[in-house]
């Protein structure tokens, strides 16, 4: 147990540590499913426009 | 034979279904080389003998680094190839490779600050090697914001490609920044003609974080780049019918 708060401490450097892999691991994670969404989002956009000029024919 | 298999892929929707193909394989060979260099560079290595357990954030600054230069590279390379061959896959690469390089040059820098601050006792420095790499972050954020402005994408991807060219001036000078103007930021420490001076229990996870982060691009890039195509084809049949397929 002391063993893993001495860890955590990073020898006194916890917060510049631990900011630095958290910001890093947390943004590329994020833009890494983003995307994902994106592709659904774009072929929703074309669908709706198809149905749009289905309506109008 | 070799021109044939380019021509295959080259065509959008064959593009498009190799990239999606790829994409896991990057994703997986990512997570697995991310969690080992993670492991390496936050329980395996040693700490620093001046600079105690606070230069871990190498591990990650660095790969950073290289990678918001390499993705810039890829970036304008990419544009010129589709501004001389008009080749618009290259356009879709170009303009699909922006984001993430932007969120390299982020990291970079702020893992820079963070390792500066009790380093450096300061945040920020306009040494030339910062100043240099704040400039790159201003290079991607204003493609960016360029092709956002420009409703027709062949513009847009040549303007696009016109301003990456340019600058293009700024990589050399991030590289060289160190040797040229003896600042703040230390001098390069693994590309160097001496060979790297780094500890072989340092260098393997910074290897390992570097070839991750360059799977994690691909990875990225392969999702991306589907996106783009779909909306440079959003009139062609086969996108329309993909649309009109999905629920």
């Amino acid at each position: 147990m002391e063993g893993i708060v001495e860890y955590l401490d990073m020898g006194g450097y916890a917060f510049y540590v631990w900011t630095s892999f958290g910001l890093c691991m947390g943004l590329m994670i994020a833009h890494l499913i983003l995307p994902r969404r994106r592709e659904r989002r774009i072929l929703g956009e074309i669908r709706n426009r198809m149905r749009r000029e289905a309506g109008r024919a | 034979m070799f021109g044939q298999a380019i021509d295959k892929y080259a065509a959008p929707e064959n593009a498009y279904t190799l990239a999606g193909r790829l994409a896991p394989w990057f994703g997986w060979v990512t997570m697995f080389l991310l969690l080992a260099g993670l492991w390496d560079s936050l329980f395996l290595a040693p700490a620093d003998e001046e600079q105690g357990e606070s230069y871990r954030i190498i591990f990650l600054h660095v790969p950073a680094a290289w990678m918001s230069m390499f993705v810039y590279v890829v970036m304008a390379g990419a544009g010129a190839v589709g501004l001389v061959w008009k080749v618009k896959l290259m356009d879709a690469v170009a303009r699909a490779s922006a984001p993430t390089g932007a969120i390299f040059t982020f990291l970079t820098l702020i893992t820079g600050m963070l390792w500066g601050k009790p380093m450096w006792g300061t945040w920020w420095v306009w040494d030339a090697r910062l100043t240099s790499e704040l400039i790159l972050l201003f290079l991607y954020l204003g493609y960016i914001a360029l092709q956002a402005a420009i409703d027709d994408r062949r513009t847009a991807a040549r303007a696009g490609a016109v301003l990456a060219l340019v600058g293009v001036v700024n990589i050399p000078i991030i590289h060289y920044s160190v040797m040229w103007w003896n600042t703040l930021h230390q001098g390069p420490t693994i590309v160097r003609a001496e060979g790297p001076a780094i500890h072989i229990s340092m260098l393997i996870p910074l290897l390992v974080m570097a070839i991750g982060f360059t799977t994690y691009y691909l990875a990225v890039l392969m999702q991306q780049v589907r996106c783009e195509i779909l909306e440079q084809e959003k009139n062609s049949s086969w996108v329309r019918a993909l649309a009109a397929g999905g629920k």
